[in-house]
C-alpha cells in the first residue's frame, strides 16, 4: 500500500492525500494512491497543494493506513514527547 | 551587551525585506521549491518533520533581558508557546508557519537579532564561553573577539559558499566551557611570555560522523592579527576543502589529509601575503565594540556571606552557582533539564520569567550555554535566595548542573528530519531513572550527551557516557560510548559494543555508573575512573 504524504506549503503542516485534489491533516484520511502515487505526487505538486510530497509505503491497519517507518508515524501522530502536540495520541507509533 | 550601528541595522532590515518578498514569490507559485529552499535556509527556516522550523541566532550566547522577551514574545504569537534551546546557544521553534516568517524576522530585527547564517554553507553563529566577561578564570573578555568576529563573518563574500558549514569557537579561560576543540576552529585568547594578548588557534575540530579533535596549529596570534589570521585558516579550506563529496568537506576533513604540518604551513604563507593588504580591521574598531562589554556598576562592597540553612536551597547554590570575578557575585545557572522534560525546551512563560529576572538580578544579562541552560552572569550573593526561590516556583531550579540528569539531547525523531532514532524519551526516561539529587551528586559530574543520529548534534562523541540513536532495520537501536569529553582534557568516546533497544540503554546507562561507583577511587570523576581502567570492565559488566 502506497499513500502520498507533504507539507502545506503555507502552514507547514504535515498532510496526507486523501484523493482527488483532496489533503488532510489525518493519516486516518489518507488512501491507497498505488501505481499511481508518483503522478499523483507529481500532479499535486505542480498545483501546489503540496510541498515537499513523497510516497510512504505503508500496511492497513486496525487504525486504518500505518507508515511501515517509525519516522512516518512520527510525522502522522506528532512528538511522541508532548501528548499535548500530538495528533492522535490512541495509535502507538512505536511498534513492539 | 553590544548594540548594533546603522550598518548592523540596516542590514538585517534590508534582509528581512528581501526575504519578504521572497516568501510573498513562494507563495504566490512563483518560485519554485527548489529555487526557494537556499533562499529560506540563509534565512535559518528549515523543513522539518512537522513543520517549518526556525533557527535564531544568539551571537555567542549572550541576550539581554529584552531580545530573551522577544524569544519568549515569538513562541507565543507564532508557534507553540515554546522554544528550544540548542547545543550552538540558538534558540528553534518548531512549528513555524511559512506565512508568519518574514514577521517573526522583523519581530527579531526590532531587537537586534536574526537568524541570518543559521544554516548552510557559511561561517555559523560563533559560539564562545557562557560565563565570559564574568568567570573568575579568565585572562579576557572573549566577547569583543567574538563580537569582532561575527561582524567580519556576516556576509563576508568570500565564505558564503564553503565546500561545507564552518563552527567558530572562542574562548578566554583554560577551563574549555565551549567545547572549543571541537570547533572547526577553536580560539584560545592567552598571554605570550611578554604579557602581551593573543590567541592560540586550534583548527580542523568537530564531531558528526567523523569526530576530530582539533590540533593546536599556532600558539601565539598577536591580537591585532587575529582576523588575518582566521581568514588564511578559511581560505586554505574554501581553496582546498572538498565539494565533491559532503561527507568529506568539513575543514576537519582537509587539516587530517594534508596533515597538520602541511596545512599549517599553508596558512602561514597565506598569513604572510594577508598581512601585506593591510585588511585587519584597525585596533580602533575592537576597542569600539569592547566598550560595549565593559563591566557592569558592580557594587563593590557586596557581601560575600550566604545563608544556606534551607538545605534545598544550598544543594542548588553548590551544583548550579560559579565563582565570579567580582567578590559578592556569583554566576548562576537555571537548568532546562527538570527530572522527565525535554533538554533545552523552555515555555513563553519561562523565558519571560528568566528574562525579568536577569534584569532583576543580573544587570539585564543572560547566556545560553551549549549544554542547553541559560546563564544569569552576575548575581549578588545577597540575592541568590530570593532569585532561587523565584526560579523553585517556576519550576526552574533543578539542582543538576554538570550531574548525569544535566544530559545534552538532540531533538531526534521526534523533531527533527535527519534524525534516526529519538533522543529526547532516552534523556526523560534516565531523568527519571536518576531522579534523586542526592544520587546524583553522590556520581559526581557525569556528561551525558544523547543523539538521535550520526551528525552528532547531542554531542554524543563528547560524552563521558555518550549514546547515539541509529536505525536497525527499522527499529530505534541505541549505541552506548564511554570516555569522551568537550573540556578542555578533549577526548572522544568509544563504542562499548553491540547497541541497546529502548529500555537496554537507560539499564546500560545505571550499569556503566554503577561500576564506577564500585571501582571509583577517591576524587575520581566517572571519565577519571574509566580512563583509569579503561573499556573492559565496562564491556564485561554491559555484555557479561
Amino acid at each position: 500500500m502506497k499513500i502520498v504524504t507533504g507539507n502545506d506549503l503555507k502552514t507547514g503542516d504535515v498532510i496526507w492525500w486523501s484523493g482527488g485534489e483532496t489533503w488532510s491533516r489525518h493519516l486516518g484520511d489518507a488512501i491507497d494512491a498505488g501505481d499511481e502515487a508518483e503522478a499523483v505526487a507529481a500532479r499535486e505538486e505542480a498545483a501546489m497543494r503540496v510541498n515537499v510530497p513523497y510516497i510512504v509505503p505503508c500496511e492497513q491497519s486496525d487504525q486504518g493506513p500505518m507508515p511501515l517507518h517509525i519516522k512516518d508515524r512520527v510525522r502522522a501522530f506528532g512528538p511522541t514527547v508532548r501528548a499535548d502536540l500530538a495528533i492522535n495520541t490512541n495509535i502507538p507509533i512505536v511498534k513492539g | 551587551m553590544y548594540q548594533y550601528d546603522q550598518y548592523d541595522q540596516a542590514m538585517v532590515d534590508a534582509r528581512v525585506a528581501e526575504f519578504r518578498d521572497q516568501c510573498e514569490r513562494r507563495l504566490k507559485g512563483e518560485l519554485s521549491e527548489d529555487q526557494f529552499k537556499p533562499l529560506r535556509l540563509m534565512n535559518g527556516l528549515y523543513l522539518q518533520l512537522h513543520a517549518y522550523m526556525l533557527r535564531v541566532a544568539i551571537p555567542y550566547g549572550t541576550l539581554s533581558a529584552k531580545q530573551m522577551r522577544m524569544l519568549g514574545h515569538i513562541g507565543r504569537k507564532y508557534d507553540r508557546d515554546y522554544g528550544h534551546f540548542t547545543t550552538r546557544q540558538n534558540i528553534q521553534y518548531n512549528w513555524i508557519k511559512l506565512e508568519d516568517a518574514p514577521d517573526i524576522l522583523a519581530d527579531l530585527a526590532t531587537v537586534e537579532m536574526h537568524a541570518i547564517q543559521t544554516s548552510g554553507n557559511c561561517i555559523r553563529n560563533i559560539s564562545s564561553d557562557q560565563f565570559a566577561g564574568a568567570a573568575a578564570d579568565e585572562i579576557a573578555d572573549p566577547r569583543p573577539w567574538a563580537e569582532l568576529l561575527r561582524q567580519w563573518s556576516s556576509f563576508h563574500p568570500e565564505f558564503s559558499y564553503l565546500p561545507r558549514k564552518f563552527k567558530i569557537a572562542v574562548i578566554a579561560s583554560e577551563e574549555d566551557r565551549a567545547a572549543m576543540r571541537l570547533h572547526d576552529i577553536g580560539i584560545q585568547l592567552v598571554h605570550n611570555d611578554a604579557g602581551e594578548l593573543g590567541a592560540k588557534f586550534y583548527v580542523g575540530g568537530g564531531m558528526g560522523r567523523t569526530p576530530m579533535i582539533a590540533p593546536e596549529i599556532r600558539d601565539f596570534v598577536p591580537a591585532d592579527e587575529l582576523i588575518h589570521y582566521a581568514e588564511a585558516c578559511l581560505r586554505v579550506y574554501n581553496r582546498y576543502g572538498r565539494r565533491d563529496n559532503k561527507y568529506k568537506a568539513r575543514i576537519k576533513i582537509l587539516v587530517h589529509e594534508l596533515g597538520k604540518d602541511e596545512y599549517t604551513r599553508q596558512v602561514e604563507e597565506e598569513f604572510a601575503h594577508m598581512k601585506t593588504l593591510g585588511l585587519n580591521p584597525p585596533v580602533a574598531e575592537l576597542e569600539r565594540i569592547s566598550t560595549y562589554f565593559a563591566d557592569p556598576d558592580f557594587d563593590q562592597n557586596a557581601p560575600d556571606d550566604l545563608d544556606m540553612s534551607d538545605p534545598d536551597f544550598r544543594i542548588w547554590v553548590e551544583q548550579n552557582t560559579h565563582a565570579h570575578k567580582q567578590s559578592g557575585y556569583a554566576i548562576a545557572t537555571i537548568s532546562l533539564k527538570p527530572t522527565g522534560g525535554i533538554p533545552g525546551d523552555a515555555s513563553s512563560d519561562q523565558i519571560d520569567l528568566m528574562a525579568d529576572l536577569a534584569e532583576q538580578y543580573s544587570f539585564d544579562e543572560l547566556r545560553v550555554t551549549h549544554s542547553q541552560n541559560i546563564v544569569l552572569p552576575h548575581v549578588k550573593k545577597a540575592d541568590l535566595y530570593a532569585l532561587w526561590q523565584k526560579l523553585d516556583a517556576a519550576g526552574l531550579a533543578p539542582a543538576n548542573l554538570d550531574l548525569v540528569s544535566d544530559m545534552i539531547a538532540c531533538p531526534g525523531l521526534d523533531y527533527c528530519s535527519l534524525a534516526n532514532a529519538r533522543s529526547i524519551p532516552l534523556a526523560q526516561k534516565i531523568s527519571e531513572r536518576f531522579a534523586d539529587v542526592k544520587r546524583q551528586q553522590d556520581l559526581g559530574e557525569l556528561k551525558l550527551k544523547i543523539s538521535g543520529c550520526i551528525n552528532a548534534c547531542g554531542h554524543h562523541h563528547a560524552g563521558h557516557i555518550g549514546i547515539l540513536g541509529v536505525d536497525k532495520k527499522g527499529f530505534e537501536n541505541y549505541q552506548l560510548s564511554l570516555g569522551g569529553s568537550g573540556a578542555e582534557d578533549t577526548s572522544l568516546a568509544k563504542i562499548t559494543g553491540p547497541g541497546f533497544d529502548e529500555d537496554g540503554i537507560v539499564d546500560a546507562v545505571e550499569t556503566v555508573t554503577n561500576l564506577y561507583l564500585k571501582t571509583r577511587e577517591d576524587g575520581e570523576r566517572f571519565i577519571d575512573t574509566y580512563r583509569r581502567i579503561g573499556m573492559a570492565p565496562f564491556k564485561e559488566a554491559l555484555y557479561g
